[in-house]
């Protein structure tokens, strides 16, 4: 049991005063989206803990907590790191960039379309 | 090539994104941060990176395929507000899944720093008291009452804005502010998060290379981030940064001490009227940094009539802030830039945009001729950090690290 003057389990997560504004259609679809959010950032997090333990294990053989803690990578790794980020990112909102896609070719045939126009003899 | 003669390698990677967290300038009262904590912050610079250089382009790409169509469709005619462009853009779901990733981007970063900081709240608040308990150079007044501007909401959806204490002697609100806004920015504002005071100090340095400033005023200075820089450009000068909230002035003469800045006294007061306080005519540089925005209709005249009446004869007057919105700037553009007024609680931010600045100056005293226009991008270590100047990919309307400047010079 912690015996500090304040929770940060209760206190973290803290509604800011102001009414709060919602955006998709429907609220449960962002808060959906918020849970899914959060996940996404938990996973990140346990991958960059893996992949300093990767790098620990390469660099020493033998990793420990402390090791863990103080790892500084070096601009190089730090670039990989970021770099697998990025990737890790666009993979997840991939929907997203896709409907950007789509604004950009505009109207488009879909496959009932097509598969009318090719099952016509003439 | 034949495949026996193929580099083994995978193709060479260009990044070119967010600097590591651990970059990050740790001065003597910078909360610690585990690996974890650390690597939530690293997700959340790359979310907002994001967020700005590959899912916000796509708004103004609906916008131009489909919902200033459909207004011209639904002969409408054309927009005459921004405030038109905006309540057609909720409609639309680009804008919409944008915002709600954005708000909870800004949400989740408020609970990543607060964890980190809560959670070593005794420890972080028993350093800044030792660090400032009978120091003179703290002055904080119990009986202050937050004005409206800073207690209706709490700015960029932060728990308890500048001015909560959670327990007595707080300082966990701005060591969040303070660990945090390199997620918010993506590294934008260097190590220490002065790339703005580092830029203002430079710029002073250079147009106006004969200003030799005794006593300099420093008005919404927050934790002082963005005037160390400027007490560290002329460390002979008398330094006074001045602020509604306590919790952000007690961590702010912390901060500077363990940075080995020595002249900034930090004093809890309102901006607005500073009569009981300071003598007319008695500074040299009045600055203000980021901070009109989060002031008000009320209250901004008030201001800019303070800093003509505390500044001697041929002493400057600088406000640094994101550009006002003019005819030349497209409504779309105005209508972004409003985002953070409307969802990310910076209720001013619409207003004070559409202000005439040089005529506001005028009314409280300064001549015309005398007024001071400029632009300032955040000064950052390059081989770290991501520079404003130089990124054209970014725009992100209104987060951008680079700022306009309005100022004055008093005649005499």
């Amino acid at each position: 049991m912690s015996t500090a003057t304040l929770d940060p389990l209760k206190l973290a997560g803290s509604k800011a005063k102001g009414k709060r504004p919602w955006f998709l259609e429907n609220p449960d679809t962002e808060r959906v989206m918020n849970i899914t959010l959060a996940l996404m950032q938990e996973v990140a997090v346990i991958r960059e803990r893996m992949d300093t333990v990767e790098r620990l294990l390469d660099r020493d053989g033998v990793v420990t907590r402390e090791a863990i803690e103080t790892f500084e990578p070096s601009k190089e790794e730090a670039d990989e790191r970021g770099y697998w980020m990025q990737e890790y990112i666009a993979r997840c909102l991939r929907i997203l960039q896709q409907d950007r896609e789509a604004i950009a070719r505009g109207k488009e045939d879909s496959s009932e379309d097509v598969a009318d126009e090719f099952a016509k003899v003439d | 090539m034949a495949d026996a003669e193929r580099d083994p390698r995978p193709d060479p990677i260009e990044y070119d994104g967010p600097p590591d967290y651990r970059v990050v300038g740790r001065h003597g009262v910078y909360p610690e941060t585990s690996h974890d904590e650390i690597a939530r912050f690293n997700f959340l610079a790359q979310m907002n990176r994001h967020l700005s250089t590959k899912v916000m382009p796509g708004v103004a790409e609906a916008f131009d395929a489909r919902i200033e169509p459909a207004r011209k469709k639904a002969k409408k005619g054309a927009y005459k507000t921004r405030h038109e462009v905006r309540k057609d853009l909720v409609q639309d779901p680009m804008f919409q899944w944008w915002s709600a990733m954005r708000r909870a981007t800004m949400e989740t970063r408020q609970q990543a720093g607060r964890w980190v900081t809560i959670r070593q709240a005794d420890a972080l608040n028993g350093k800044v008291r030792t660090l400032t308990e009978g120091d003179p150079r703290l002055v904080l007044n119990a009986d202050f009452k937050q004005p409206r501007s800073t207690d209706a909401i709490d700015h960029h959806c932060m728990p308890g804005s500048y001015h909560t204490e959670l327990v007595p002697g707080d300082v966990t609100g701005p060591a969040n502010y303070d660990a945090g806004i390199f997620a918010t920015t993506g590294g934008m504002l260097g190590r220490y998060n002065d790339g703005g005071g580092v830029a203002v100090a430079q710029w002073v340095q250079k147009n106006l290379p004969d200003f030799q400033p005794k006593r300099i005023l420093d008005l919404g200075a927050g934790l002082g981030h963005n005037v160390l820089p400027i007490a560290a450009a002329f460390p002979d000068a008398e330094v006074i940064a001045v602020d509604a909230g306590a919790p952000m002035l007690r961590y702010g003469l912390a901060r500077a001490k363990t940075m080995g800045i020595e002249n900034v006294t930090f004093i809890q007061g309102d901006v607005s009227d500073l009569k009981d306080m300071f003598e007319d005519e008695s500074f040299d540089w009045v600055q203000s940094t980021m901070f009109l925005h989060e002031t008000s209709y009320k209250t901004m005249p008030m201001i800019f009539a303070e800093t003509q009446r505390l500044l001697k004869p041929g002493g400057i007057v600088l406000h640094v802030e994101q550009p006002q919105y003019s005819d030349d700037m497209p409504l779309f553009e105005q209508a972004m830039r409003d985002w953070d007024a409307f969802y990310n609680n910076e209720p001013f931010w619409t207003k004070m945009h559409e202000v005439d600045l040089d005529a506001w100056m005028e009314t409280a005293g300064f001549d015309r001729e005398t007024l001071i226009h400029g632009g300032v991008a955040a000064v950052v270590d390059p081989e770290v950090f991501p520079e404003a100047a130089e990124d054209t990919e970014q725009e992100d309307y209104g987060r951008k690290a680079a700022w306009h400047v309005i100022g004055a010079r008093k005649e005499g």
